[in-house]
C-alpha cells in the first residue's frame, strides 16, 4: 500500500482511508484465525483504537509510505515496530479498560502505548535506548497522548512508584520474566511477552495472575498453524 | 615474435603453446592465486561478523562466478590481451587488490537486511548489489589466472600446480594469520600480495618498470594500511545482539579477541544490567547476579556471571530446566560439552558435583573467563575439581575413557538466530544420532545426559532431539526407549534427560517435584498420562507431549512425515539438526504472512536456494552467454560431437571435484573435531596434492597408450579411493580418535594426498589435450567448468541436507566415469 513517495506528506483523508484498509486487513486475518480455532474474536475497541492513532507518525520519514502495511518496520537503533496485526493482539490480550493503569518494558516507537493511552487510564513507559524513548516521549506529546509517561530507565524492576498495574507489556527481549513485574502486577492482571526476533514474533506469551496470585503462562501463536498435516 | 624468458615484448603472435612460464611469472600466479582463496575465505569470516554465515555460500560461488566470467572475458579479448601479458597481468592483479578493499567496504555499506527478506521486496535487490560488488575483485583475480592458462595452454598442468599451490597456500595461510591479526587487518594482507604480484610481475617483465613496481607496492602499503585502520571499520547488522546491546545507556565494549574461531566481544551495562537466566522460573527466589555479556561474532550472548566462591547468588542457576539433572544424583561426575563463559560450570559447583570435566572450543573464551576477568568471574575453570579442556566436544567424547554420572550440553546458540531458522544451513556434529550414541558410551551406570535446547513453537528441534535420542538408544539396543527419557520445559527452554538405564519410581517422584516446585512441565517421563503434561506453561495442544509420544510409538515414521517440519533424526551423514524445513510447508506458511506465519518459516535454507538461483543466472548471464553469443568465433572449425564430449568432461570433472572436496571437508571436520582445521587442513592437503598430480599429468599424458585416454587412470582411482573411503572412514577413524591433533593432522592429510593428487590430473589432461586438437575450444570449457564450479558448491550443501554426504559422493564419482567417457579425443600432433 503506498501513500506517496517517502517523505512527502499525503493527506489527512488518504492516511485515514489506509488505516482503515489496515484495520480491515486484521479484522479479515482474525476472521481466518478463528475459522481455524473457533475461538478468537478481536475487541471492538481494539479495532476502533487502531483505526484512529497514526501509525505513520510513529515509523521514521523514509518509511512512513509502509505505515499501514500489515508488516513490521524499522525504527532505527537496531529496533523495529511491531507488525500492526501483532500490535492489535497483544492489545487485546491484555484486555484492558478506561482508568486502568498499564506499564510498558520498551517504548521503542512509542506506538504501543499510544494504542493503549486510548484505551486505559494512565501509561508509564520505560526505554532502555535514550535516543528512541526521548523520541517516543516526544511523538507522544506531540500527539497529545499526554496520559503517557515515558522515562529512559531499566525496566526490570518495574516502575514502584505507580505499582500495581492492570496490564503489563514486555516488548523489550527477555530471557526470563522478571519476578520484580510480576510482584508489581494486581491480582488479576495479565502480562504479554512476544517472543522471537526483530522482525519476526514467533509467540506471544501471556502471563495470568489470578486473584489467588497464582500465576499461569500461555503461549499463544498468533497464526492459526497446526504442525501437523491432517492433524485438526 | 620476439620472446624473452616466454614473455611477448612486443610482438603480436602468441609463442608456441609448448612454451613453459617463467618462474617469476609462476609465483606472481601462485600469489595471485593465494590471495584470492585468502580472500574468499576471509569474506566468510567478515559476513560471519557483520551479518550471519549463511554468506559462506555465496562467497564460495561469487568467487567462482569471477573466475568464470573472466573466462569468457579472456575468450571475447585473447589476442589484445595476450600480447600484453605483463601488462594485463600487472593491471589486473592491482584493479584485484583494490577492488578487494573497496568491494568489501561498500558492500557492508549495503543497506541489506537478511531479517527484512521476506518483508522488503528491496532486499532480494540489495542481496544482488553485495552479490556484484564482491564479484568485481575475484573476476580481476581470475583475469590474471585465466589469462596464465591461455597462454601457455599445452602446459596447463605446470600453470595448474603454480595456481592450485598459491591457492593452498592462501587457505592455511588466511587462518594462520587471522590467529595474530584482526580480520580488516588480514584484508589488508591480501590487498598487499595482490599488489605485491602486481609489482614482481612489473619488475622481472622483460620492458622493466621498476618505478611503477614501486607504485604498485606503495599502493598495496596504503590500500592494507587503509583497510586496516580506522578508516575501515566494521558495520555490524544493527539487528545483531551485539549492536543492539551497544545501544543500551552505558553499555560498553570491555575486551575484545579475534581468532579464526570468532571475534568474541565482552561487554559491560552498568546501568541496566545483563540478567541471563534463560527460562528462569518465577519460583526463583533470587536474581541472577552482577554479569558481563559474552558474544562471539556479534551474537549468541552468554553470560560471566560473578563469582566470589559464594554458594548463595548462584541459587538462580537451581531454578533453571538444566538443573534437572542433579536431582537425580548425587555429586555426580560432570562433562559439560560447550562450557563457554563458565554459566554450566557454576551450576555444577552449585551442586557440589564431584569433578568437573569443562569443554569450550575456543580458548579465547577460556582465557576471558579465567585470566581476563578472573576477578570478577571468580576463575570458575580453576575452581577445585573442574578441568577445563580446549576442544571439540565429540573429539573429546571419542578420546576420553572417563564415565561421567551427568553429561550436560547447553544452549550454545542464539535464541533469536536459532528461531529464525538461520542456522539451517550449519552442520552439527554435536547433534547427531551418532553423537548421542557417543555421549550415551560416556555415561555411568545410571548417568543422566541432559540436552538444553530453546523452545519453538511449534515444536522442532526439541522432538527432533528426542526422536534422535529414541534411534541412538535402539542403536544401542534398548528395546523401549521411552523407558529412558524426561522432557522438562521451562516457557523458553526444554531440557531432554536420557538416562543409562531404566527410570525408577524413585527418579520419577523426584523429577516430579522439581518441576512442580518451579512450574516446569514434565512433557515426558515414563508412565505419564496425557493430562499431567502441558499444565503450567500450556499451548493450545499438548504438542511437546503429543510430539515425543508418537516418535516414542511404532508410528514414528507416520509421524515424522505428516510433520509440517523436518524432524527426521540428523546423522553423520546427513549433520543438518537446525533443518527444519519442508518445501509442502512453505506455500501454506507464505499465505499466512499477514497472521504472522514468517517466523515459522525456516528461511536459512530458502537463502541458500535464492543464492543458488541468483547463481545460476548470473553464471549463464555472465559466462556462458556471451561465449554463446560468439560460439563460431570461439568454436570455429569444432565439430557438435567434440563439442558436446568437450562440455561433458569439463562439466562433470567442475561438478565432481567440488562435490568430492566438500564431502571429504565433512567427512574429515568430525575426525579433527574442529570445523575451522578441517577445511583448513583439508583443502589444504587436496590443492597441493592436486597440484603436485597436476605436474604429473604432463607424463600421463605423454605415456598414454592410444586405446585408453589418459583421464581414465586418475578416474578410476578416484572412484575406488572415494567409495573405499565411503566403507572405510567411519569404520576406522574412531580407532585414531584418541591421537593428539598434529598425528590427526597428519594421518587426514596422508588419507586425502592421494585422493587428491588423481584429482588434480583430469582438468589438466583434458585442457592440454584440447589445447592441441581443438583450441578454440579451450576458453568454452574454461567457462563450462567454472559455471558447473559456481553452482556445484551450492548444490552439494542442498543436496547432502537432503540425501547426505555419501549420495553426494556417489554423484561425483558418477561424474568422473562419465567424465572419462567423454574425454576429449585423443590429440593431432601439432602442426609445426
Amino acid at each position: 500500500m503506498m501513500l506517496g513517495m517517502p517523505g512527502t506528506a499525503p493527506a489527512a483523508d488518504d492516511l485515514a482511508a489506509a488505516r482503515q484498509r489496515m484495520v480491515r486487513e486484521i479484522e479479515t486475518t482474525q476472521r481466518d484465525v478463528a475459522e481455524h480455532t473457533g475461538s478468537k474474536t478481536l475487541d471492538p475497541r481494539v479495532l476502533k483504537v487502531m483505526a484512529e492513532v497514526p501509525r505513520h507518525l510513529f515509523v521514521p520519514k523514509q518509511h512512513q509510505a509502509q505505515a499501514y502495511d500489515n508488516r513490521p518496520l524499522p525504527i532505527g537503533h537496531g529496533q523495529t515496530i511491531s507488525q500492526p496485526y501483532i500490535v492489535a493482539l497483544m492489545t487485546d490480550l491484555l484486555r484492558v479498560s478506561p482508568g486502568e493503569r498499564v506499564f510498558e518494558v520498551g517504548t521503542g516507537s512509542g506506538y504501543q502505548a499510544a494504542i493503549l493511552a486510548k484505551l486505559a487510564g494512565e501509561i508509564y513507559s520505560v526505554e532502555i535506548i535514550p535516543p528512541l524513548g526521548r523520541q517516543a516521549a516526544e511523538v507522544l506529546a506531540r500527539t497529545g497522548y499526554h496520559n503517557v509517561e515515558v522515562k529512559v530507565a531499566d525496566g526490570y524492576y518495574g516502575w514502584p512508584e505507580h505499582a500495581p498495574f492492570d496490564a503489563i507489556v514486555v516488548t523489550a527481549a527477555a530471557s526470563h520474566v522478571p519476578p520484580p513485574l510480576v510482584r508489581q502486577l494486581k491480582p488479576g492482571g495479565r502480562m504479554v511477552i512476544p517472543v522471537g526476533t526483530s522482525f519476526l514474533t514467533q509467540h506471544l506469551m501471556l502471563v495470568q495472575k489470578e486473584k489467588d496470585g497464582s500465576v499461569t503462562t500461555r503461549q499463544i501463536l498468533p497464526v492459526s498453524f497446526v504442525p501437523l498435516t491432517g492433524g485438526h | 615474435m620476439v620472446i624473452e624468458s616466454g614473455f611477448v615484448t612486443a610482438g603480436r603472435k602468441a609463442p608456441p603453446p609448448t612454451a613453459a612460464p617463467p618462474f617469476a611469472l609462476g609465483i606472481a600466479l601462485s600469489l595471485v592465486s593465494a590471495a584470492a582463496l585468502a580472500y574468499e575465505i576471509l569474506l566468510t569470516r567478515l559476513f560471519s561478523i557483520i551479518q550471519w554465515h549463511h554468506f559462506a555460500y555465496m562467497m564460495i560461488s561469487v568467487a567462482l562466478l569471477g573466475y568464470g566470467a573472466a573466462g569468457t572475458c579472456v575468450t571475447l579479448l585473447r589476442e589484445r590481451l595476450e600480447t600484453r601479458l605483463q601488462a594485463v597481468f600487472a593491471g589486473s592483479a592491482a584493479l584485484f587488490g583494490a577492488s578487494a578493499a573497496a568491494a568489501f567496504l561498500l558492500a557492508q555499506r549495503v543497506p541489506f537486511n537478511a531479517l527484512e527478506f521476506l518483508w522488503d521486496p528491496a532486499q532480494p535487490l540489495w542481496l544482488a548489489v553485495v552479490y556484484m560488488l564482491l564479484f568485481v575483485p575475484f573476476f580481476f583475480a581470475a583475469v590474471c589466472v585465466c589469462l596464465m592458462y591461455t597462454r601457455f595452454a599445452a602446459r596447463a598442468g605446470r600453470i595448474y600446480s603454480f595456481d592450485i599451490l598459491g591457492a593452498a597456500a592462501g587457505c592455511l595461510g588466511v587462518v594462520l594469520v587471522l590467529f595474530v591479526v584482526a580480520p580488516l587487518a588480514a584484508l589488508g594482507c591480501v590487498v598487499a600480495m595482490a599488489l605485491a604480484a602486481a609489482a614482481l610481475v612489473t619488475l622481472v617483465a622483460p620492458a622493466r618498470r621498476p618505478a611503477r613496481a614501486l607504485v604498485f607496492l606503495l599502493l598495496g602499503a596504503a590500500l592494507a594500511w587503509a583497510v586496516a585502520s580506522p578508516l575501515g571499520t566494521l558495520r555490524m547488522s544493527p539487528y545483531k545482539e551485539l549492536s543492539q546491546t551497544l545501544q543500551v545507556m552505558g553499555a560498553r565494549v570491555v575486551a575484545q579477541t579475534s581468532s579464526p574461531l570468532g571475534l568474541v566481544n565482552v561487554v559491560e551495562s552498568p546501568q541496566v544490567p545483563f540478567r541471563l537466566a534463560p527460562g528462569l522460573s518465577l519460583s526463583a527466589p533470587g536474581e541472577p547476579p552482577e554479569q558481563l555479556a559474552l558474544f562471539t561474532d556479534g551474537e549468541g550472548m552468554s553470560a560471566i556471571a560473578r563469582y566470589e566462591g559464594k554458594r548463595e547468588p548462584l541459587a538462580y542457576l537451581d531454578y533453571i530446566t538444566s538443573a534437572a539433572g542433579y536431582h537425580l544424583l548425587a555429586r555426580p561426575r560432570v562433562l559439560v560439552l560447550g562450557a563457554g563463559a563458565g554459566g554450566d560450570v557454576l551450576q555444577a559447583l552449585y551442586h557440589d558435583a564431584a569433578a568437573v570435566d569443562a569443554v569450550e572450543l575456543n580458548p579465547d573464551v577460556i582465557r576471558l573467563v579465567q585470566q581476563d576477568f578472573a576477578a570478577f568471574s571468580g576463575a570458575p575453570y580453576g575452581a577445585p575439581g573442574v578441568r577445563v579442556h580446549v576442544g571439540e566436544a565429540r573429539g573429546f567424547v571419542a578420546a576420553t575413557q572417563a564415565r561421567y554420572g551427568l553429561i550436560q550440553i547447553a544452549l550454545l546458540d542464539a535464541f533469536g538466530a536459532s528461531s529464525a531458522g538461520l542456522y539451517a544451513l550449519a552442520e552439527s556434529y554435536l547433534y547427531t544420532v551418532e553423537s548421542l550414541q557417543a555421549y550415551l558410551g560416556r555415561l555411568a551406570p545410571g548417568g543422566y545426559l541432559s540436552i538444553t535446547r530453546w523452545v519453538a513453537l511449534p515444536p522442532r528441534g526439541t522432538l527432533k532431539l528426542a526422536g534422535m535420542a529414541a534411534v541412538a538408544l535402539e542403536r544401542n539396543g534398548v528395546a523401549d526407549p521411552g523407558r529412558r527419557l524426561a522432557l522438562i520445559r521451562s516457557w523458553n527452554t526444554a531440557t531432554l534427560l536420557v538416562k543409562n538405564g531404566d527410570f525408577t519410581p524413585e527418579d520419577i517422584a523426584w523429577l516430579k517435584d522439581f518441576s512442580r516446585s518451579r512450574s516446569f512441565d514434565l512433557d515426558w517421563y515414563p508412565g505419564i498420562r496425557p493430562d499431567e503434561a502441558n499444565r503450567y506453561n500450556q499451548l493450545d495442544q499438548s504438542w511437546f507431549h503429543d510430539g515425543v509420544a508418537a516418535l516414542l510409538g511404532p508410528q514414528r515414521a507416520e509421524f515424522i512425515a505428516r510433520y509440517k517440519f523436518n524432524v527426521a533424526p540428523a546423522t553423520d551423514d546427513r549433520p543438518y539438526f537446525f533443518h527444519f524445513f519442508r518445501w509442502r510447508t512453505l506455500p501454506e506458511l507464505l499465505r499466512l504472512k499477514e497472521q504472522g506465519g514468517l517466523p515459522l518459516l525456516e528461511w536459512g535454507y530458502l537463502l541458500v536456494v535464492a543464492t543458488l538461483a541468483q547463481a545460476l543466472v548470473a553464471s549463464i548471464a555472465l559466462i556462458l552467454g556471451p561465449l554463446w553469443v560468439l560460439r563460431r568465433r570461439t568454436g570455429a572449425g569444432v565439430g557438435r560431437g567434440t563439442w558436446l564430449r568437450s562440455a561433458g568432461y569439463f562439466a562433470a570433472i567442475g561438478i565432481a571435484f567440488m562435490f568430492v572436496e566438500i564431502a571429504f571437508i565433512q567427512k574429515f571436520t568430525l575426525f579433527l573435531s574442529h570445523p575451522l582445521y578441517a577445511i583448513a587442513v583439508v583443502l589444504f592437503a587436496f590443492l597441493l596434492s592436486a597440484g603436485l598430480g597436476s605436474r604429473m599429468s604432463e607424463r600421463l599424458s605423454t605415456a598414454a597408450s592410444s586405446r585408453v585416454p589418459p583421464a581414465a587412470w586418475p578416474v578410476a582411482a578416484i572412484a575406488g579411493l572415494s567409495l573405499g573411503y565411503v566403507w572405510l572412514l567411519p569404520a576406522a577413524l574412531p580407532a585414531f580418535a584418541a591421537w593428539p591433533d598434529a598425528a590427526r593432522i597428519a594421518l587426514s592429510a596422508v588419507l586425502i594426498f592421494p585422493l587428491g593428487f588423481a584429482m588434480g590430473m583430469p582438468f589438466p589432461l583434458g585442457f592440454a589435450a584440447l589445447a592441441a586438437s581443438a583450441p578454440t575450444l579451450v576458453p568454452w570449457v574454461w567457462g563450462i567448468n567454472a559455471c558447473a564450479s559456481v553452482v556445484s558448491a551450492v548444490l552439494a550443501t542442498l543436496l547432502a541436507i537432503h540425501f547426505g554426504f555419501n549420495f553426494v559422493l556417489l554423484w561425483a564419482v558418477a561424474l568422473y566415469v562419465l567424465a572419462a567417457a567423454c574425454y576429449p579425443r585423443r590429440a593431432q600432433p601439432p602442426a609445426s
